[in-house]
């Protein structure tokens, strides 16, 4: 098990490494100088010099990316060009706003997705089987800004169940969880899909393996069988799936956060970029990169709980 | 008293190039306390009759005349799926061919061995307790340790011991084994064997064994049951058929058997022919095509003869293959 974390660890520090490298080759080749831009037009020379000076661009480039790799090792992703706060700082702040968001969605969609993979396995070719299947490939198909203003249409506008816009109150869950429905059903909608197609195909094979035949054998209900028996096996894939998904869920995250006009990082980013303010960028979208390597590590950790074979293969 | 008595069972499957007949008017008796061995060729429709027998038919597949009474008393033909699931695994238990799929490889033995016991109402303890005796009795060592383990610690013939300890469990009254010691090697074979002889001995229930190996059946069975093609060709006790076999194809199915060859033979004998299909299934007797003795009698079906006691084939020409033998 120790050795198994350990790889995870190092294959951790390769695929942030990787990102790292990409980040700063874009943003050094993007057309327009950071300091300028942060300036305004109306900026002096001098200024721009200064500024350059003191973001460290006038260094030779490889000093500039070996000064950001090992500062963002220590935990120092540089500071915000205008306010000079410490875009760690930035980031964390915004950062539960997204988590909140993403582990919304997966609420949805394995919630939803998982019970109607099972119900559509178990129904085989029968009419609900059919209507799941129809209706997963719809979710899936329809791209989830489409899903995400009608829904706004739908609940906040026409009902008026939900509210349209923000985060809620601070401090008070319901209000936080009521706005919290609308967005990360938008994210998490297209995964029910994805989920229920995905446990309804590893269910349908699991049903047929011989160990489920000897729990039917053995007078086991049909329940237990389906929900205990052949879940836990037929969920596996699932978990890997949503493991790598997560990535997709945080892009997701940037429209949802600005359609409903929500703090987060995506938000975060995408106001950062239409001003340059690059150490805002390439801070967030590190903190999401290891994000996504802590998730998939988790993932991975859970089949090994779910999957008693794989965690011997762990040693 | 007679455990299981199938009576002029058949059993069609709906496929999409027509009705296939699996099982024709199968009959057959396990009286208590006794081994019964099925012999037959793959396709011969041993699987479907243990399916039929547990109410384990695919959803294609429908019995379609013939009872199946246990225990003197329910027909499991007509029992619905509560009455059916409490038989399965309390009275009638299986042990199935292949032990390496057979346990839920996600579940520790421990949690399987309880969840078979989920009927009796017992505690945790006394459930593991027992799982502990049972586990013993089939001499997996050091069973209080090995409950906690899951199926893919343990070698390929101890999943088989384990599986015949889950089987044996709740002391059913008819243990089918489906092909136990085929995905075994020589000597675990005997040795699984000589166990369940034992076993069936000390539980006093009885066995029906499924093989192709008339070597094991031979050594383990009181009485057999020999199958071509979904009907119970000839049945009697395994010394009568060993000895005096009155079914041409039990006859030829002995003669092609390796280890009663009496010299060495360059080629082994095969039976020349195919299977029928059973989906057009030849009037009268199945075996015509294929058969020495096949004359116009046997364009109807042939009856259940019986050429003594307890020795019954399905043959116009039993008088012929009297004494007939190699």
């Amino acid at each position: 098990m120790l050795r198994y974390a350990l790889k995870r660890l190092g294959l951790g520090i390769i695929i942030v490494s990787v990102a790292m490298v990409m980040l700063f080759a874009m943003i050094y080749v993007i057309p327009g100088d950071p300091a300028s831009v942060a300036l305004g037009p109306r900026a002096t020379p001098e200024m721009v010099q200064a500024l350059r000076s003191r973001m460290g661009l006038d260094q030779p480039i490889w000093i500039q990316f070996f000064r950001f790799y090992f500062s963002a090792l220590r935990g120092d992703l540089g500071t915000e060009v205008l306010s000079g706060r410490p875009v760690l700082d930035v980031v964390f702040e915004q950062l539960p706003y997204t988590l909140a968001l993403i582990a919304g969605a997966i609420s949805w969609s394995v919630l939803l997705g998982i019970p109607l993979g099972c119900i559509a396995a178990v129904r085989r070719g029968g009419f609900v089987d059919r209507v799941i299947g129809v209706l997963s490939v719809a979710v899936i198909a329809v791209p989830s800004f489409v899903i995400a203003i009608y829904s706004l249409l739908i609940f906040a506008v026409a009902l008026q169940w939900l509210p349209a816009i923000g985060a809620g109150e601070p401090g008070n869950l319901a209000s936080q969880l009521k706005h919290l429905a609308l967005p990360s059903l938008a994210i998490g909608v297209g995964w029910v899909g994805y989920i229920a197609r995905m446990v309804r195909a590893s269910m349908l094979e699991t049903l047929e393996a011989s160990h489920i035949r000897t729990a039917r054998a053995f007078g086991l209900t049909d329940r237990r069988i389906t929900y205990s028996y052949a879940l836990r096996i037929a969920i596996l894939p699932t978990v890997t799936l949503l493991g790598v998904g997560i990535g997709n869920m945080v892009s997701s995250a940037v429209f949802a956060e600005i359609v409903f006009a929500r703090p987060g990082i995506g938000k975060l980013v995408y106001e950062a970029i239409s001003v340059r303010n690059y150490p805002v960028v390439t801070g967030a979208v590190l903190v999401t990169t290891a994000f996504f390597v802590v998730v998939n590590a988790l993932a991975d950790i859970l089949i090994g709980a779910l999957d008693p074979r794989v965690r011997t293969s762990f040693d | 008293m007679t455990v299981l008595d199938v009576k002029d069972l058949s059993v069609d499957f709906a496929t999409e190039a027509g009705t296939l007949q699996a099982l024709r008017k199968v009959s057959l008796e396990v009286p208590a306390n006794r081994i019964v061995g099925i012999v037959g060729e793959s396709g011969c429709g041993k699987s479907t009759l243990i399916n039929a027998v547990l109410g384990l038919l695919a959803d294609n597949g429908a019995v379609t005349a013939g009872q199946i009474l246990f225990e003197g008393k329910s027909d499991l033909v007509h029992l619905d799926g509560n009455g059916m699931r409490a038989l399965r695994g309390q009275k009638i238990a299986t042990v199935f061919q292949d032990p390496m799929g057979a346990l839920n490889p996600v579940l520790s033995v421990g949690k399987q061995m309880r969840d078979i016991q989920y009927r009796s109402g017992l505690s945790r303890k006394a459930k593991d307790a027992l799982s502990v005796e049972m586990l013993r009795k089939v001499r997996i060592p050091d069973p209080e340790r090995r409950l906690a383990q899951f199926p893919h610690e343990f070698s390929g013939g101890m999943k088989q011991r384990i599986a015949i300890a889950m089987a044996l469990l709740m002391r059913p009254s008819l243990l089918i084994a489906d092909e136990p010691t085929t995905a075994l090697d020589a000597t675990l074979e005997v040795a699984i064997i000589e166990l369940l002889k034992e076993l069936q001995k000390q539980i006093g229930c009885s066995v029906l064994f499924i093989s192709h190996h008339l070597g094991v059946i031979a050594e383990l069975c009181d009485e057999m049951i020999v199958m071509y093609a979904g009907e119970v060709v000839e049945r009697g006790s395994t010394r009568d058929i060993f000895h005096n076999p009155r079914h041409p194809y039990t006859k030829k199915l002995l003669d092609c058997d390796p280890a009663r060859l009496s010299r060495r033979e360059p080629r082994l004998p095969t039976i020349p022919g195919t299977l029928p299909d059973l989906r057009n299934r030849p009037k009268g007797c199945v075996f015509q095509a294929r058969c020495e003795f096949a004359d116009d009698a046997c364009s109807t079906m042939p009856p259940d003869r019986a050429v003594s006691a307890s020795h019954v084939a399905r043959c116009w020409h039993t008088d012929e293959t009297a004494g007939a033998a190699a």
